[in-house]
């Protein structure tokens, strides 16, 4: 992976000194707080309901197993033995003390990580596929893009004070594992006619009070052009994005107001403008780049010890079925770790967790660790023979849950058991309905269902392209649940419709449930999926199981 | 139309750890709602709000909050004041754990 030069060392231990300068001045008086808000926010510190919450950057889910372990010290040293990770492949510290909080920035500068730009109207971190580097159906390692653009913002004077924040996903995959459609520009990648890698651009994609799904402004990019292009793109919308209202000003909306042909001539306009000063310098950075990203020397050996294993123990086949994936090598898979185990705060890992996973990717796994927008942790390349002894070091750390992709493996959002901002609480409404289904064991039965719920409509728990959405409100009063159905957010990205009247607390398991045993009763067979099954049959059927009183009696 | 004044409290959080912290009548910022000061005048929230937001070097973000009278003092109203009495509902963290 990529690793600091002298200058990103000296930029990022200047940056936690010029912090630790100014707590101090915070706390002995000389700054106010809507002098030192900013200057926190700048350095990922938020103020969140119960305490102070620090969020670390895992720039485009790539960690190596010195910084899970770091995490693990820094979640035991400074807070409470446990982590967050984010449906932005970022990690949450949910307790540190504002005056340990140079020490936590220290601790993480000594791993080569920081908090920087996790906030503010900044190009926040880029997020990627989390299986960027070893999926079968990738076109190439996407992640030398990122960090090239990562370089590139990372305070950049024109974007320190954009409209608003701007986020970017990549994927190197025609298969949309990183919801490209739902960033203020997200690309992936595509070969031209002629088979070369390119881009294709999408802009003005978000989620939120306003969801949109993004639209292509360029079909096909050549991979040299990304970054005069990206910057073209950040320019137009910089002079024209709104800034006299914080809920217009995303470039979706920007994109909306102007139409995309305008936005795309302007762009194309500012490109040409810009594109000459680019030439020769990016080329040689990326080919750098592309070094540090070159992948490990994969191993041939026989797969024998993963077949076996699969016919003597069916924990292990289950688990196989549900949390592989397709390597780029026949002989390698991609292990996703659920941190989804029913009734377990979704994302949430203690510092032993933290740490097996750093051991079993040093073990087995080539020192490779990724971060999931999903908020699973990923082993990207393992091989097969060394399955069956990842499953068990798994089981002994209690991350062995064979679940993922299916019902219990949710998205949640911190709600409000945590965030500031939130309307209602997602852990618990998470918990409860992945408790539940463990114990109907209906999980495998149902298959691929992504379920997402978010506390509030800024959308971080991507409820809009859940298969089912939740949206937890705050209804005079009192926490009201409304449901969307038939989100998708690959590729084909589909925004959920709304069902209707939303349901409180105390109902929303229920109503879910109702939602499922509609589709298991409605499905042609086994192999018609949740999201295939609603494309078929609409909205109908399922408002009728979730609010008509004789179909509910019907069903007891 | 006058709009009726519903009682309230003052409340923020602590400067160096974060914790949910309450005005009380002697000026002092408690960890426990029950200590608030209870606010039914309309004018006289308004001076303890004022005196509260001059207190950044202690607290920070002060606001007004509903609240009513109980047993035992102050009792939150909506189900965000509530949580704030306790903490997170998936660890018994925060004050319900003794922070
Ligand atoms: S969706 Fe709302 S409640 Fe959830 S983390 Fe985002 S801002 Fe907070």
């Amino acid at each position: 992976m990529y690793a600091y030069n002298d200058f990103d060392e000296a930029f990022v231990r200047e940056r936690v000194a010029q912090f630790r300068a100014q707590v101090e001045r915070r706390i002995n008086g000389s700054l106010t707080e809507d002098e030192f808000r900013p200057l926190r926010l700048m350095n990922g510190l938020y103020l969140q309901l119960h305490a102070y919450m620090l969020r670390v950057a895992v720039p485009y889910g790539t960690i190596n197993p010195t910084q899970m372990r770091q995490l693990a010290h820094i979640a035991e040293a400074f807070d409470k033995g446990y982590g967050h990770f984010t449906t932005r492949q970022n990690i949450q510290f949910n307790w540190p003390k504002l005056r340990d909080l140079p020490d936590i920035l220290d601790a993480l500068a000594e791993v080569q990580m920081h908090a920087i730009q996790t906030s503010g109207n900044t190009i926040r971190n880029v997020t990627a596929d989390h299986f960027a580097g070893a999926a079968a159906d990738e076109i190439e390692d996407p992640r030398p893009y990122p960090e090239l653009l990562r370089q590139w913002s990372t305070d950049h004077p024109e974007f320190q004070f954009l409209p608003r924040k701007f986020k970017i996903a990549i994927t190197g995959s025609p298969n949309d594992r990183a919801v490209t459609k739902a960033h203020d520009i997200g690309l992936r990648m595509v070969r031209s006619a002629d088979g070369v890698p390119g881009f294709e651009v999408i802009v003005g994609g978000g989620l939120g009070r306003t969801p949109m799904v993004g639209k292509v402004i360029r079909g096909f990019l050549p991979t040299g052009e990304l970054l005069p292009y990206v910057e073209a793109v950040v320019s137009v919308w910089n002079l024209l994005g709104r800034r006299d209202n914080k809920y217009k000003a995303r470039i979706k909306i920007t994109v909306h107001e102007h139409g995309l042909d305008e936005i795309r001539r302007l762009v194309e306009e500012r490109f040409a403008e810009i594109r000459p000063s680019f030439s020769g310098v990016d080329p040689q950075l990326l080919a750098g780049f592309k070094q540090h990203f070159a992948g490990p020397d994969l191993a041939v050996r026989p797969v024998d010890a993963f077949d076996a294993a699969r016919r003597a123990d069916p924990a292990f086949r289950s688990w196989s079925d549900t949390n592989l994936a397709a390597h780029r090598a026949a002989d390698y898979a991609i292990v996703t770790i659920s941190l989804k185990k029913p009734g377990a705060t979704p994302g949430d890992a203690t510092s032993a967790q933290m740490r097996a996973m750093a051991r079993i990717a040093e073990t087995y796994g080539h020192g490779e660790l990724r971060i999931s927008h999903e908020q699973n942790v990923i082993l990207p390349h393992v091989h097969k023979s060394d399955l069956p002894a990842v499953y068990r070091a798994l089981r002994e750390a209690d991350l062995a849950s064979a679940n993922v992709g299916l019902v219990s493996d949710i998205i949640a959002c911190p709600g409000m058991d945590y965030c500031a901002l939130a309307t209602a609480r997602s852990i618990p409404v998470a918990q409860e309905i992945a408790e539940r289904f463990d114990a109907l064991k209906l999980d495998h039965e149902i298959g691929p269902l992504k379920i997402k719920i978010s506390g509030c409509i800024y959308a971080c728990g991507h409820h809009h392209v859940g298969h089912i959405g939740i949206l937890g409100l705050d209804r005079a009063g009192v926490e009201n649940y409304q449901i969307t159905l038939g989100g998708d957010g690959t590729e084909d990205m589909v925004l959920g419709d709304k069902t209707g009247p939303g349901f409180s607390y105390d109902e929303i398991s229920d109503a879910v449930e109702r939602i499922v045993r509609a589709y298991l009763a409605l499905r042609l067979s086994q192999a018609e999926t949740f999201l295939q099954a609603y494309k078929r049959v609409g909205l109908e059927p399922f408002k009728a199981a979730l609010y008509d009183r004789e179909a509910q009696a019907d069903a007891a | 139309m006058t709009r009726l004044f519903t009682p309230k409290v003052v409340t923020a959080n602590d400067l160096l750890d974060g914790d949910v912290v309450w005005l009380t009548e002697d000026g002092r910022w408690s960890r426990s709602i029950h200590e608030a000061e209870l606010l039914e005048d309309e004018a006289h929230a308004t001076i303890r709000l004022l005196l509260a937001q001059s207190q950044g070097r202690r607290v920070v973000g002060a606001y007004l909050a509903d609240a009513r009278s109980g047993e035992h003092g102050p009792e939150p109203v909506h189900f965000r004041e509530a949580f704030r009495t306790r903490g997170p509902s998936n660890y018994s963290h925060g004050k319900q754990g003794g922070i």
